[in-house]
């Protein structure tokens, strides 16, 4: 029997809202002019207002006026554009920056490529729940630290960092706050003003929007310098013509997340929770309640591998990812997980499932159900439970 | 399927043959580790006059590759004399799975490692060596290169955590750095144990955690 596929890596990327794919149709077609055609004709000046108009929608959202927003291509190159521009904008000052252990690669990949230029790089330690210490990191600022970088949420388990409190402290000392905002924008209160941000990276695709579209918050009067040379498009920050239809399906993604979706959302999260624990030897990875997205669950499943899990879930239509190293192109267990101060064991067993407004509780249990027999036949076979259980983990 | 794996990878993943455990076994071997999310145990029935494997089955904790070629490897193996079971190599091993992904191949190397440490075993077990060589320090640390600390993912060699060795008239002592209380106490004890209670001439294995907490 044929079941309809199960999809819980939202974390990863999102079903692009019918709505969204409404909207952005007439941008491929009748206006398919360039934006900074606006003084010449006019396709160009209804481009233009479009794009101006989802700018303005994604700004509000935020907190931030429109001329604080800039289109990019993605989320990477909102970080990228963000640490890298920053860092090169303020050498005068200083070298030093500060990050977490926990980054997504679109983050800690910038930091060491900047190490390499000779700039120095602090990453933050987090707790057993990913929280970074917000005394830790007042202890790490020093006389040059231009910019610390520490994101909202976290991408393996759901981490939601207080960044009210880190933007305080960087506001306090004069450093500039950047943070990794794409599983934030649409599914948390996000605010520019409230949490002292200078700049925020997201993106389009985590929140139902479509892929190849970003963006970057940048404070009025912070400097940055260009990472792409070319025409005088986004405030001359980011040369390259608009992707408008992206543009305008990001903003109307923006739109159509309502905090009603979030919480319908965190309800599927407990439910796949409690049920998944119900499951022998599973403990969940990460905080719980509002301190963690609405949409994550991770969770280690003892004595069975991440990797043979996600295959196996496969099979039966469910599609969710593992923190084991055998899943990785690196070969290496998740970072966050060893951060976070779990057993490389623990890594390897860990599975990340992650909602949408689009999931269901009947999907969530088929999921529990399938993970049970999934789990349970690989411990059959596993040589480590008879003998671990007797050591203990 | 757009998986890095054959088709052939995949049938020996979701329907492993020789899998689970056998009662009562000649000889069994354990190789890799959960620290780093591959493990596989191999045990062995074997025909003391024909020195051949009648039955062979094998436990696995690791990812897909790690199952086939513990699939496969037993298949290998099953009815083949001790000597010709030696012969079997990984690549063999992953010929006939089809080819794994080369990320991959260092399973079929730890299935094939298992099945040849199990056979070894059973010599040691069963007065089948044809060179006896009496277990010392060198014996010993050759034995456990392979023991890794689950916690860290590390060879416990490599990490200095080996304090001490005495082998004295059969009797093994290894002294590990590590306190008494340490999380992975037991599972490092057991794995030790486990690599060389099989020595021929060892008759008392003690493992102590002489570090600090």
């Amino acid at each position: 029997m044929e079941q309809k596929r199960i999809y819980l890596d939202n974390a990863a990327s999102t079903q692009v809202a019918p709505e969204v794919v409404e909207a952005m149709l007439p941008y491929f077609t009748e206006h398919c002019a360039v934006a900074s055609s606006q003084f010449s004709h006019t396709p160009g000046i209804m481009v233009k207002e479009a794009l101006d108009r989802a700018r303005a929608v994604i700004a509000a959202r935020i907190g931030a006026k429109p001329e604080e927003f800039i289109f990019t291509s993605g989320g990477t190159e909102a970080s990228n554009l963000a640490i890298k521009g920053a860092a090169y904008a303020n050498r005068k000052k200083g070298n030093h920056i500060i990050t977490s252990k926990i980054e997504q690669l679109s983050v800690l990949q910038p930091c060491r490529s900047l190490e390499k230029e000779g700039f120095s790089v602090t990453y933050l330690n987090v707790d057993r729940e990913g929280f970074v210490d917000p005394d830790e990191l007042k202890r790490a600022i020093r006389p040059e630290t231009i910019l610390v970088t520490i994101q909202t949420v976290n991408q393996e388990v759901g981490t939601i960092q207080n960044i009210k409190e880190l933007g305080r402290i960087c506001r306090e000392r004069g450093v500039l706050f950047h943070t990794d905002a794409e599983l934030a924008l649409g599914w948390l209160p996000f605010d520019v003003e409230e949490a002292n941000i200078d700049l925020a990276s997201f993106s389009g695709h985590k929140l139902h929007g479509p892929k190849g579209i970003g963006g970057l918050f940048v404070r009025e009067g912070v400097k940055l310098k260009r990472l792409l040379d070319g025409g005088y498009n986004e405030f001359e920050l980011r040369a390259g013509t608009e992707n408008v239809p992206g543009a305008v399906g990001f903003a109307k993604a923006v739109e159509l997340f309502k905090p009603e979706d979030s919480q319908y959302v965190q309800e599927l999260r407990d439910y796949l929770i409690e049920g998944l624990l119900q499951i022998e030897d599973a403990e969940l990875n990460g905080p719980r309640g509002e301190r963690r997205h609405p949409g994550n669950v991770n969770i280690s499943f003892a004595f069975a591998e991440g990797e043979s899990i996600v295959l196996h879930l496969d099979m039966k239509g469910i599609a969710v990812i593992t923190g084991s190293a055998c899943f990785s192109r690196a070969l290496e267990p998740s970072h966050v997980l060893l951060a976070m101060g779990y057993s490389h064991e623990r890594a390897h067993s860990s599975i990340r499932y992650t909602l949408s407004r689009y999931n269901t509780r009947e999907e969530l249990d088929r999921t529990v159900e399938a993970t049970r027999e999934v789990v349970e036949q690989l411990r059959r076979i596993s040589p480590l439970k008879q003998e671990r259980r007797r050591g203990g983990r | 399927m757009p998986l890095p794996y054959s088709e052939k990878v995949l049938e020996h993943f979701m329907h492993p043959r020789n899998i689970g455990r056998l009662e009562d076994p000649d000889a069994t071997a354990t190789m890799g580790n959960p620290a780093c999310g591959d493990m596989i145990k191999i045990y062995l029935k074997v025909d003391g006059q024909e020195k051949r494997i009648t039955d062979i089955k094998f436990e696995s904790y690791g990812c897909a590759s790690n199952i086939a070629t513990g699939s496969i490897v037993t298949e290998l193996a099953k009815g083949k004399t001790l000597e010709e079971a030696k012969k079997i190599g990984w690549k063999e091993a992953d010929a006939e799975l089809g080819g794994l992904p080369p990320v991959k191949v260092h399973c079929a190397v730890l299935a094939v490692d298992a099945l040849h440490m199990a056979i070894e075993n059973y010599e040691h077990q069963h007065g089948l060596l044809k060179e006896k060589v009496p277990t010392d320090e060198k014996v010993v640390l050759k034995r456990l290169k392979h023991v890794i600390n689950p916690k860290t993912g590390r060879e416990i060699l490599q990490a200095n955590l080996v304090k001490a060795v005495a082998v004295d008239s059969g009797r093994v002592r290894v002294e590990l750095a590590l306190p008494p209380d340490y999380q992975f106490a037991k599972a490092l004890e057991e794995e030790i144990r486990e690599r060389l209670e099989p020595l021929w001439d060892v008759e008392q294995v003690e493992v102590a955690f002489v570090g600090e907490s």
